[in-house]
């Protein structure tokens, strides 16, 4: 089993939503479209799904060439952001209405919605309505309704999104419980690279109608092939600053920051990308370098602190462990965490990783 | 600590009390003291105490108007609400459509009710007007002035031109904010346009709905300038509705003690009805 977008293009009006696309997704795996908003993960899925067809490009399931078939006919379900439930049916039949569609007798359906409920922790709500349930729940259901009938691909469009924070905790690390032993191809499409990285499975960075990188989620937040699938994937947003390299010292070009790193490139210009956590305010990994800021805003949640500064022309921001108190318009000395600098050539391609 | 007590606000809700009294309370209670009295000339009353209210709850005439009232009431209620959301539903949903078919939809609740009335009446007389004279000649034996049954197939027809359209912009405004992925869902799951409309867009339409038969139901119970400009009533008495038949007793007659039972007793009746529907309404919502 497997899913083939070749060439995939869609255009509405002179506006282009998606550019050319191929992407590959195997049987049993999740997939992340990572996101922005607008970069085209619901479009893309409505393509998948049948929902809508491609400008140009075909899309394959299995080996058969799906593209202009109706999503009826495919078998395929999907959660939305919001909570889509039929507003006068029952929990019960609220999951139980894709397959009582098909026609199966009452007692299978009984017994698979009953199976579906115990999963999603909602037997006990089986006769109420959507209305007097918690969004949590609501969504809970709607996830069910997807379950319960064996569809080949599941399309989740940003499903926590409307969550509050503890609900989709909660729901993000049973998500990839339920999909485990299931024979599908699930696509999971959101915004946040946390998201991605808490599911696992493979993840593809989009933005603006591109598919920037596909592959497997840790491989692209570690080795992005990019600066822009870096930056899509990295939350707080990535540092990033011009450097030059000759024989092995390091300089920054805005300022003389300098370090030393064996990283095997030519001698000449480059940029770096550094994830926010790679700066702190104490000293990590054995190779570091100091820089030194003007604390713009600090940021704190009590586990970690998010300190913004500034050095020359750089904007940047650095993400520490515990409290780390900072006044504002505050001289501070940070640490950076050379190893784990990227190292980007002048077309934005990563030439090493530290 | 001790409170100090001003009283001062008080004078914020006088001009409330001043103009609820001016505007409710105190007509509505001339109304209740001429309903109690025999009324005479030069300001001479005489107590009936509930004469006036036992008279019309017995009498043929108040039985008869009150009739032909539901009875026009129900018949246009179940013209335009399928109506008014089969046009919702067939409406375009973006684009240049969108604003013309609104302007189109809502002209009819622009013209003034007694205009609405007049155009009827002109464009159904049987000889010059273009509907009366269009069915004349295509066989049709039709006078709206003198037969009854065409008399209220006229209003009718004129209550469904002028109100259906309120049917129409609530239902759309109703369809509209269903989000598309409803849509979406339930055709993933293999609704079929039927059960699209059943499961999903019924539903979803219900409050305004409600609202839509609340607003037809007490509009068109309480109607009067159309029919009276249209019909007057007749012939005879056949659209002869509650309000039409209030005002001649009132005015035509000048029996303002039963007039004014009468009134209070409809008054009752609509309030009454209202509140029936509403706390059903209410409680639906309560129990969802």
């Amino acid at each position: 089993m497997s899913l083939e977008l070749k060439e995939v293009e869609k255009k509405v009006g002179i506006e282009t939503h998606i550019y050319s696309t191929n992407l590959k997704l195997e049987k049993n795996t999740i997939n992340v479209l990572l996101g922005s908003t607008l970069a085209g993960k619901t479009t893309l899925m409505q393509i998948m799904a049948g929902l809508d067809k491609p400008t140009s490009g075909e899309i394959w399931f299995n080996g058969e060439n799906v593209t202009g078939k109706e999503v009826q006919k495919r078998n395929c379900s999907m959660v939305y952001q919001q909570f889509i439930n039929y507003p006068n049916f029952t929990v019960f039949d609220n999951i139980a209405s894709p397959l009582k569609i098909t026609g199966i007798n009452s007692d299978e359906i009984k017994q698979r919605v009953g199976k579906v409920a115990e999963l999603l922790k909602l037997s006990a709500m089986l006769n109420k309505k959507p209305d007097e349930l918690s969004g949590g729940q609501q969504q809970r259901t709607a996830l069910a309704r997807a379950l319960v009938k064996d569809s080949d691909l599941i399309l989740l469009d940003e499903p926590l999104a409307n969550l509050d924070f503890k609900l989709r905790e909660e729901l993000r690390e049973e998500l990839p419980k339920l999909f485990e032993d299931r024979d599908c191809i699930v696509v999971y499409a959101t915004t946040e690279p946390l998201d991605a990285l808490m599911i696992g499975g493979n993840t593809a960075t989009l933005l603006e109608g591109n598919v920037v990188q596909y592959g497997k989620t840790l491989d692209v937040y570690n080795k992005p092939d990019n600066l822009t699938s870096a930056k899509v994937f990295s939350d707080p947003p990535m540092n990033i600053a011009e450097i030059t390299k000759s024989g092995d010292n390091f300089k920054l070009v805005d300022n003389n920051v300098q370090w030393k790193s064996n990283v095997n490139i030519k001698d000449g210009n480059y940029k770096i990308g550094i994830r926010p956590h790679n700066i702190t305010t104490y000293k990590e990994g054995s190779n570091s370098v100091e820089i030194n800021g003007k604390v713009l805003i600090s940021e704190l949640s009590g586990s970690e602190s998010l300190i913004h500064f500034t050095n020359g022309k750089l904007n940047w921001v650095s993400l520490s462990n515990g409290i780390q108190q900072r006044n504002i318009g505050e001289d501070t000395k940070l640490h950076m965490n050379v190893d784990e600098f990227l190292y980007f050539d002048q077309n934005n391609r990563l030439v090493n990783h530290g | 600590m001790n409170k100090t007590f001003n009283q001062k606000a008080w004078y914020f809700v006088i001009p409330v009390f001043v103009l609820v009294a001016f505007n409710a309370a105190v007509p509505l209670m001339t109304v209740v003291n001429y309903s109690f009295q025999e009324t005479f000339g030069s300001n001479v009353f005489a107590w009936e105490g509930t004469r006036w209210f036992k008279e019309i709850l017995h009498s043929e005439r108040f039985h008869a108007s009150l009739g032909r009232q539901a009875i026009f009431t129900f018949i246009i209620l179940l013209i335009q609400l399928p109506l008014g959301i089969f046009i919702a539903l067939t409406m375009p949903k973006k684009g240049w459509g969108v604003p013309v078919c609104l302007i189109l939809m809502s002209m009819p609740l622009l013209i003034p009710w007694n205009v609405v009335g007049a155009m009827w009446n002109i464009f159904a007389l049987p000889d010059i007007g273009f509907l009366g004279n269009s069915l004349n000649s295509i066989g049709f034996d039709y006078n709206f002035t003198q037969q009854s049954g065409d008399a209220w197939f006229t209003t009718v027809l004129m209550d469904v031109w002028h109100w259906t359209s309120l049917v129409v912009l609530l239902s759309y405004a109703g369809l509209n904010s269903i989000q598309p992925a409803y849509y979406q869902a339930a055709e993933i799951d293999g609704a079929s346009r039927w059960d699209i409309f059943r499961y999903i867009e019924l539903p979803k339409m219900k409050k305004v709905l409600t609202l839509a038969i609340l607003l037809r139901f007490m509009d068109s119970f309480m109607i009067y300038t159309e029919p009276f400009v249209l019909t007057g009533g007749g012939p005879g008495n056949a659209t002869n509705f509650l309000s039409l038949d209030l005002v001649k007793m009132a005015l035509g007659q000048f029996d303002l003690g039963p007039a004014a039972a009468m009134s209070l007793i409809y008054f009752l009746i609509v309030l009454l009805i209202c509140w029936i529907f509403y706390s059903l309404m209410m409680k639906n919502e309560a129990r969802t």
